[in-house]
């Protein structure tokens, strides 16, 4: 495939090579138990980042997804703990709010003309806004049917845990790998980040895809919302704070274009399971601050910006000659 | 040709504020026909073309369309009607496969999703017809210019079939590539499309065209057979001067050749212009007269700097020198006046004063800065000099008419003492008693040793102030006329000149 893939397969040597020195130095690190508290850990890291690949692909930018989260938490605690209501009810209320959320970002984005960053920091405002609203009280969840997904597992061989919420983000990174190259909506999205007129003169239905882009980032907050409840079996207004940039480092670590247009949903897995291996591996070592996770991000986040600029250079080198008759 | 009209626009008409962009044109293409569009800057032909394919919306007149009359909505509705349209920035979207360009917004679907295997044969298929062969499943932006042109072609031919519009399809193409173009237009015409093309190398013109329609300021100058309009009357068309009334001469003899020359051997630049040799002594005006999209700009682009030649050299007084940036170029002495004013020339918000300093101080570095004592000294000088009409030096430049503003440019340059100015249609957009000014200028600054290049549509003032003039059609220098040889009518016959004729 062409040079313009190359982010990803760098991704991909990153992560091989990560790994293989993690368990050089640690060789228990080679075992399904880390891989399967790889997939749980980072779960809803995943699954928002998925929608956050859309987004980025388009050529827009969502940073109301830490926000959403965060505010469908504490919804999800406040409905099942205060009013009583069946966690699957809670869940269905939450994540009709957090897609009409989104979707009525994208509105403005398109009918407004205004720049994604300025209409999603206002979102993320208010979400975080509206979750303090609530309460500004950690809420624990206490419920049976909470119990019992947290406690739906596969066992794998070597004693590994392959749980819902991981599963359920192995299932969404399937459906968005499908969504983005076998689909309609997937072609339109990639148009969009290649060239919005263009797009537009050649009867891509700009409005349409832009709202579906942000209704589906909205939806896929919602449920990272869900899970992150799952995970932490309580809803707090501060919860997932700053995810947002954790969700862009992961989509750009993975190979996207931050300009849209170029990358892989597959590409954004391998970012999330970079950053995740980052934090098992400071585990491990036990004696590094746990900042340090951050510090490896950012410098690899940096690498990948220069690395697809270098590209993008030589490649239009490459046109270059290539055009000139000989 | 006795197709019947495919397309029709009957008197249409439409106004920006205050600016009749298109005044009562009549325009019709027949099925099985290439009709060429012409016309200079601002001719309304762009306006045309978005009024025939629902860009824009015509204030008043009518379309038919086969002989039923049409409205067209939007871009949408015209490419339903059948009117496809390729723009000159080839608008496909590079990042997709070429086979998702062809077919984005109806991809066959298989279960719901696309079937890329389908949709991969349709697309081989499609451009089987055009004797492209290429990897369908590659991103579009692997291909070169006229591929991807092609691409473009197909994709509008494949979705609207009956009209194809082409606005500029060969300004980044090579001769092959042209070639290549016309042999599937050809194709296309004779499958009984109706193609309307529009390009600025008369060549091309009539190495393709069926019929022409030219156009200017915005009216009907007249459609005629190609194969009966000779070349000379074409460009008097474009150009709206008859050759009957085109005789008056020039008045300037070349001075004697100096020794302080500027020349360029052998310069030239892939799809920009074609190789020229030039050499500019001290004291002479060289005007550079060309049909829009003849390679004028280009010209001075790649004399100053702005891009770079591929091949050929630059001695000045006789010593070779290189020239890789703008920076380099007024270093050596040039100084450039822009075609663009607003965009490119004067900063408006910044006072006149800032405007005349401010290449001086370019070439003196950012670290020794002109006193405002010295600007001042400065600003007035050439205020007065050149008789620049302002109510205060620090008056802001884009508060002056376009008259003052050309000489707010030209007092920059020459605050610089240089020795060699290019001047890109200096009097575009000033009125008659700036434009005499100017031109006195320039016989002014010629008198005083200066070179100069002047390129100007206006072949009259060409003619009032060149000691020489160079002659330029599509993309190459083609002649040059000197002394007595210099007339509005020789200028008109040297650009319209046919290369096959002429041998």
């Amino acid at each position: 495939m062409s040079s313009r893939l190359l982010p990803f397969y760098a991704t991909l040597a990153i992560f091989v090579l990560a790994y293989g020195v993690c368990v050089f130095q640690f060789p228990n690190m080679l075992s399904t138990r880390v891989a399967g508290n790889l997939l749980t850990d980072n779960a809803f890291l995943g699954i928002v980042a998925v929608g956050m690949t859309f987004v980025i692909l388009s050529g827009g930018i969502d940073l109301s997804v830490g926000a959403v989260i965060g505010f469908t938490t504490v919804l999800i605690a406040v409905l099942i703990s205060w009013y009583g209501i069946h966690p699957l009810a809670a869940f269905a209320i939450a994540l009709a709010i957090s897609t009409a959320f989104g979707a009525a970002m994208g509105v403005v984005i398109h009918y407004l003309d205004v720049p994604a960053f300025i209409v999603t920091l206002a979102g993320m405002f208010l979400a975080r806004g509206m979750a303090f609203v609530i309460t500004t009280d950690s809420i624990p969840i206490r419920h049976e049917f909470y119990t019992t997904l947290q406690g739906l597992y596969l066992r794998l061989p070597g004693g590994g845990r392959f749980t819902l919420i991981g599963g359920l983000m192995v299932l969404v990174f399937a459906f968005g790998i499908a969504l983005a190259h076998f689909t309609r909506f997937g072609s339109y999205v990639y148009a969009l980040g290649g060239n919005k007129t263009s797009a537009e003169l050649m009867g891509v239905p700009v409005a349409r895809t832009t709202i579906g882009i942000y209704a589906l980032s909205g939806f896929l907050s919602g449920l990272a919302g869900v899970v992150f409840s799952l995970y932490t079996s309580a809803g707090y207004s501060l919860s997932a704070v700053g995810v947002e940039l954790d969700t862009i480092a992961a989509v750009v670590i993975g190979g996207t274009l931050l300009t849209g247009g170029v990358g892989l949903v597959a590409g954004t897995f391998m970012g999330v399971i970079i950053q995740g291996l980052i934090q098992t591996y400071i585990v491990f070592d036990g004696t590094l601050s746990s900042w340090w996770t951050k510090i490896v991000v950012g410098l690899l986040l940096f690498a990948f910006i220069a690395l697809q600029r270098l590209l993008v250079v030589l490649s239009d080198r490459k046109r270059l000659l290539r055009n000139t008759p000989t | 040709m006795s197709n019947p009209d495919l397309l029709t626009a009957r008197d249409i008409r439409k106004s920006f504020v205050g600016f009749k962009a298109l005044d009562s044109v009549d325009f019709s293409v027949r099925a099985g026909e290439i009709h060429a569009l012409l016309g200079e800057n601002g001719a309304g032909k762009s306006t045309l073309i978005k009024v025939l394919t629902g860009v824009l919306r015509a204030d008043s007149g009518t379309f038919e369309l086969n002989g039923d009359p049409i409205t067209v909505r939007d871009t949408l509705h015209a490419q339903q009607l059948g009117i496809g349209t390729v723009y000159q920035e080839v608008n496909l979207l590079p990042n997709l496969t070429v086979a998702e360009n062809l077919y984005i917004g109806r991809q066959p679907k298989r279960f719901g999703l696309v079937d890329t295997r389908a949709m991969h044969k349709m697309a081989r298929a499609l451009l089987a017809d055009y004797d492209i062969d290429i990897d369908v499943g590659a991103q579009l932006s692997s291909f070169s210019v006229a591929v991807q042109q092609l691409v473009a072609i197909a994709r509008a031919v494949d979705m609207s079939g009956s009209v194809l519009i082409l606005d500029e399809p060969t300004a980044s193409l090579d001769r092959h590539e042209v070639e290549l173009l016309f042999g599937v237009l050809r194709k296309l015409r004779d499958r009984g499309l109706g193609i309307v093309f529009i390009t600025h190398f008369l060549d091309q013109v009539y190495a393709i065209s069926d019929r022409i329609t030219v156009l200017r300021n915005g009216r009907l100058v007249g459609t005629r057979e190609t194969a009966s309009l000779p070349r000379v009357e074409l460009v008097s068309m474009m150009l709206g001067r008859t050759l009957a009334a085109a005789t008056e001469h020039g008045r300037r003899d070349a001075p004697p050749h100096s020794s302080r020359r500027i020349a360029f051997h052998d310069f030239g630049r892939d799809r920009s212009i074609a190789p020229f040799d030039m050499t500019i002594h001290a004291g002479e005006v060289v005007g550079v007269a060309g049909l829009l999209g003849s390679g004028r700009t280009e010209t001075a682009r790649l004399m100053f700097g702005i891009d770079l030649a591929d091949c050929g050299t630059i001695g000045i007084d006789g010593k070779p020198v290189k020239i890789a940036s703008p920076r380099d170029a007024v270093r050596l002495g040039f100084g450039l006046c822009p075609e663009d004013r607003k965009a490119d020339g004067i900063i408006g918000d910044l006072s006149v004063r800032e405007n005349i300093a401010l290449a001086l101080q370019a070439r003196r570095g950012w670290l020794r800065r002109m006193s405002t004592s010295d600007q001042t000294e400065l600003a007035n000088r050439f205020v007065k000099a050149l008789d620049i009409r302002t109510t205060d030096i620090e008056k802001p430049v884009k508060l002056l008419s376009g008259g003052n503003q050309q000489k707010v440019i030209l007092a920059r340059w020459l605050a610089t003492s240089p020795r060699f100015l290019i001047l890109d249609e200096p009097t575009r957009g000033i009125d008659v008693g700036a434009h005499a000014e100017i031109i006195e200028l320039i016989n002014k600054l010629c008198d005083e040793g200066l070179a100069l290049l002047v390129i100007s549509s206006e072949l009259e003032e060409i003619v009032a102030y060149s000691t020489r003039v160079r002659t330029l059609r599509d993309r190459a220098h083609v002649g040059e006329l000197t002394g007595a040889e210099i007339s509005t009518g020789s200028i008109m016959q040297a650009i319209a000149a046919d290369p096959g004729g002429a041998k």
